[in-house]
């Protein structure tokens, strides 16, 4: 599975390791939605000291599209909330 | 609206993913022949390496203006001490916690720099890096479009494109937005180094030396102004001593030094008073700063 983290680059990550990804996300997830910054900020961070110790990162010139994307390290909560709709990206 | 319904259980990975695709595919949909949409998505390509380029070059700017601040400040902080320690050594300690207070303003504008040229260092570092993945991924679509062009017919090249399409436009998302995180970030910091500015420019941690709104820097003047005089008086003396010893021969080894400082100041006169006519007269007149003021 090809994770990127936003801002930092594209992972390959073992399918093992997903389960892990998975119940982070889903933290990460009930944080945005009852508004809570510093759990949102603990899952985030989580998040991506998990893929970066466990993801091996992809060459730059690849051209595989990710299966997720995660936020960059710094965003908050408002800024992911942009990030899931279309209004929040530059088109590419 | 698959994806609104069952957002709940796809998380935010996912979901971020999927708005990724769909900016992709819309871009897609639109040409008649997907060919060219080649053509046209390298040229957007270009068009954006160009604008991060220009976007690391703008850091580095706000970075290169920070850092004059900084220099500026520490600057101003080590002259504030300086003059507090001189204060001191006239047993003025009023007038060196003034300049301590200024140079603690002063201080704490420059810890507030210090952070902010680390975060722009790292924004740039940041943007560079996803310059060169994005320059990377533009000369392999370079070369993967090539193959296709001159491969397949429009209808075969369709899985092709769409597989080296997703992955280029995933990443031009990507810097897109690290652009404008940057560029946010950047405006954010020019404000504040523009308060800086104003601050530094309204005197308010200023020591000002020959501007009249520096109190401290003038009462040390003042305070300074008579035993300057007469170290400036016993250097001169010595300059002439060393200078014209077969002059002063008599008196040469220093025991009495009154004496030989008014020869000297009279042998010295002569020539000093083309240049510098006031020099040794306001030495006579130790009165006279009080004149200015008054």
């Amino acid at each position: 599975m090809i994770v990127r983290i936003s801002g930092e680059g594209q992972f390959s990550i073992d399918d093992v390791a997903t389960a892990e990804l998975n119940r982070l996300d889903s933290e990460l997830e009930a944080a945005v939605n009852r508004n809570d910054e510093a759990a949102f900020t603990a899952a985030l961070h989580g998040l991506l000291e998990q893929v970066r110790a466990q993801g091996s990162a992809l060459p730059a010139d690849t051209l595989e599209p990710s299966d997720l994307i995660l936020p960059p390290e710094d965003a908050s909560m408002d800024e992911v909330r942009e990030m899931l709709t279309e209004e929040g990206l530059i088109p590419g | 609206m698959l994806m609104k319904g069952t957002a709940a259980r796809m998380g935010v990975m996912k979901r971020v993913s999927l708005v990724f695709k769909a900016k992709a595919n819309k871009a897609l949909d639109k040409m008649e022949d997907p060919r060219e949409t080649l053509d046209y998505s390298y040229q957007r390509q270009l068009e954006l390496l160009t604008k991060v380029r220009r976007g690391v070059a703008d850091v580095a700017t706000s970075r290169k203006r920070v850092e004059l601040q900084m220099n500026q400040l520490q600057q101003q902080s080590n002259k504030l001490e300086d003059q507090a320690r001189k204060a001191l050594g006239m047993g003025r300690e009023d007038l060196a916690r003034g300049a301590l207070e200024r140079k603690a303003s002063a201080q704490g504008q420059l810890n507030d720099l210090q952070a902010q040229y680390a975060q722009l260092q790292a924004e740039e570092e940041k943007l560079t890096v996803a310059s060169q993945r994005l320059q990377s991924k533009v000369d392999a679509f370079r070369t993967r479009k090539e193959t296709i062009k001159a491969t397949y017919t429009a209808a075969e090249a369709q899985t092709r494109i769409n597989e080296a399409f997703s992955g280029i436009s995933e990443e031009m998302g990507d810097v897109g937005m690290a652009i404008q995180r940057a560029e946010d970030k950047t405006a954010q910091m020019q404000a504040r180094a523009g308060a800086i500015d104003e601050l530094m420019a309204s005197g308010a941690l200023d020591d000002a030396v020959g501007g009249n709104r520096d109190d401290i820097q003038n009462e040390l003047d003042m305070l300074s102004a008579s035993s300057d005089v007469e170290s400036e008086l016993s250097r001169l003396k010595g300059e002439i001593t060393a200078g014209a010893p077969k002059q002063l021969e008599g008196g040469a080894n220093g025991n009495s030094q009154e004496a030989q400082g008014a020869q000297g100041a009279q042998g010295a006169q002569a020539p000093q008073a083309q240049t510098q006519p006031a020099s040794i007269p306001a030495a006579d007149r130790p009165a006279e700063p009080q004149d200015g003021e008054g």
